[in-house]
């Protein structure tokens, strides 16, 4: 079912864990849909200089959080902003379809967290992006 | 100890015990007439099915005209649905069943609401899982043709008070069909002491061969027909026999029902020893169903704030083939409708756990199993968000 990169990213995750005083935390999903995704970053210089996560969720939900924060560790805010499912996925090998929705919810936490220090910082914050993944409206997986 | 497979999933499937596939292998290859022919190999065959047929019959305390062959539990299922609802809608179109059951029967009544203008009703479940007579007794009008109602879940074990069900559908004159796929071979079930119309059973789950199952229909029960075709089970379920399946199937029930109380205390002390050992070693775990009424093999535990998944991959690779009722097992995006209809909340019923002791497991597996849990349940948490806020805030 999962590639073999999933599984050692599901069986190995890289960065797991918490960071104290972390420059920005995000938490996306609700333990409704059965996957939630907590990433705290420490930011100098606008670099992600170490990230950290946990996740509450199925194998791809765990590798796609372990990919992702591979993804953007040592990268600028900028872009690391960018980053995107598809490109998480991508470094895996591929996701089955129906775990799609688990790499959005990867993508969403990155952002979220960047959006948490952008705020306290008092930078200009967009419309979170909406997959109806994030349990926030409660409307969830719609997708 | 040997870390090969410890399989835990016989609620699953399970293997096929030796004298049964000894019993079964001579009609593939020696005798392989169509039971349907006229020659010697053909009433060969048809022979040895009516054996099976009476073997089968006298197991469940029923006639040999009452049991009919079909290709699985979930064919008996449909048919038992979808034929005497079909057969009896001059008399009404309102049918009763659970919110527990197997798939193979609430797909059943999808279709008979969706496509043929039924009215069904869902009965609830306590906590631990049990239908509660005086529903069903409120539950029945006029025009109630069906009753179905399965004997013990598959996901949580939780064994059906199914004599008393069928009595009170009995007293108001409606069918009565109870899914015994998961009871036969951990139950003495006898159709004639249930007092039960119709009764489906799967061979695969008593270690017969997979691909046959049966349909007790009791005398005078007016069905439809399911598959049509040939003259075979009486012009009521048209196909060449499964021969070598439905001989299988015999030689397996006959095992279970002699070996029925050792086999019980088996599992029985397995299950005892798994679910002392991880109440006393793993904090925040919740036992699902009935502690008493349920199968003896059966274990279902939720372990906060993990994910099902996850633990089925971790216990896999540790050799350990269990089951979960969490959404990312079950394809969908929700957790199994057993778990919420007792009221488990999502996050609980993502992080449940199945069990199913069979045969050949053994202490020392209970006691690997347990080991490896406690380890990979700490694992999982130490990642988990949700256990991080409850750590934070007890």
């Amino acid at each position: 079912m999962y590639s073999e990169k999933v599984m050692d990213h599901f069986t190995n995750p890289r960065n797991v864990g918490e960071i104290e005083n972390a420059d920005g935390i995000g938490q996306v999903g609700n333990a409704k849909c059965g996957d939630i995704m907590k990433v705290y970053l420490k930011i100098e210089n606008d670099i992600i200089v170490d990230v950290k996560f946990k996740t509450f969720g199925c194998g791809a939900a765990v590798a796609t959080s372990s990919m992702a924060t591979e993804l953007i560790k040592g990268k600028t805010l900028d872009e690391a902003s960018k980053i995107t499912n598809k490109a998480v996925t991508e470094a895996l090998g591929g996701l089955p379809p129906v775990k799609m929705h688990c790499s959005v919810l990867a993508e969403e936490a990155v952002i979220a967290a960047i959006d948490d220090y952008k705020k306290k910082m008092g930078m200009d914050v967009p419309d979170t992006r909406c997959s109806g993944c994030c349990g926030k409206c409660g409307d969830t997986r719609t997708e | 100890m040997d870390k090969g497979i410890i399989y835990l999933d016989h609620a699953a499937t399970t293997y096929v015990k030796p004298e049964v596939f000894e019993a079964m292998k001579p009609w593939f290859t020696e005798y392989y007439g169509n039971p349907s022919a006229i020659y010697s190999l053909g009433r060969q065959s048809k022979k040895a099915i009516e054996e099976a047929r009476a073997q089968i019959a006298y197991c469940l305390g029923a006639h040999p005209t009452e049991i009919f062959f079909t290709g699985s539990g979930t064919e008996a299922d449909n048919w038992a649905i979808k034929g005497t609802a079909l057969a009896n809608q001059k008399k009404g179109k309102h049918v009763i069943t659970t919110v527990i059951e197997h798939h193979a029967v609430l797909e059943a009544f999808d279709f008979l609401r969706k496509e043929e203008g039924f009215e069904v009703t869902y009965l609830p479940v306590n906590e631990n899982g049990l239908v509660n007579p005086e529903d069903l007794k409120k539950a029945i009008r006029p025009d109630t043709t069906l009753v179905s109602i399965m004997y013990a879940n598959n996901e949580i074990g939780t064994i059906q008070p199914i004599h008393e069900l069928a009595s009170i559908a009995r007293e108001k004159g409606v069918v009565f069909h109870t899914d015994s796929v998961q009871a036969i071979g951990n139950i003495a079930v006898n159709v004639k002491e249930l007092d039960v119309d119709l009764l489906s059973l799967s061979a695969h789950k008593f270690y017969g061969p997979k691909g046959v199952g049966a349909l007790y229909v009791r005398k005078g029960i007016k069905m439809e027909s399911f598959i049509h075709g040939g003259a075979q089970e009486r012009k009521r379920r048209a196909g060449t026999e499964n021969v070598p399946g439905v001989i299988g199937m015999a030689a397996a029930l006959k095992l279970a029902y002699d070996n029925l109380e050792d086999y019980n205390n088996h599992l029985g002390k397995l299950s005892s020893r798994f679910i002392e050992k991880v109440l006393e070693r793993i904090p925040y775990v919740h036992l699902n169903g009935d502690r008493e009424q349920r199968l003896p093999g059966n274990v279902n535990f939720s372990f906060r704030f993990v994910e099902g998944e996850s633990l089925l991959l971790m216990l896999d690779m540790k050799g350990i083939q269990a089951s979960s009722g969490s959404a990312c097992t079950s394809g969908s995006l929700d957790p199994s409708h057993v778990l919420l209809a007792i009221g488990l909340s999502h996050e609980i019923a993502h992080g449940s756990l199945r069990i199913t002791f069979g045969e050949k497991n053994t202490e020392e597996e209970v006691d690997y199993l347990v080991d490896t849990l406690e380890e990979i349940v700490e694992k999982l948490r130490k990642m988990s968000p949700l256990y991080e806020e409850f750590v934070k805030n007890h």
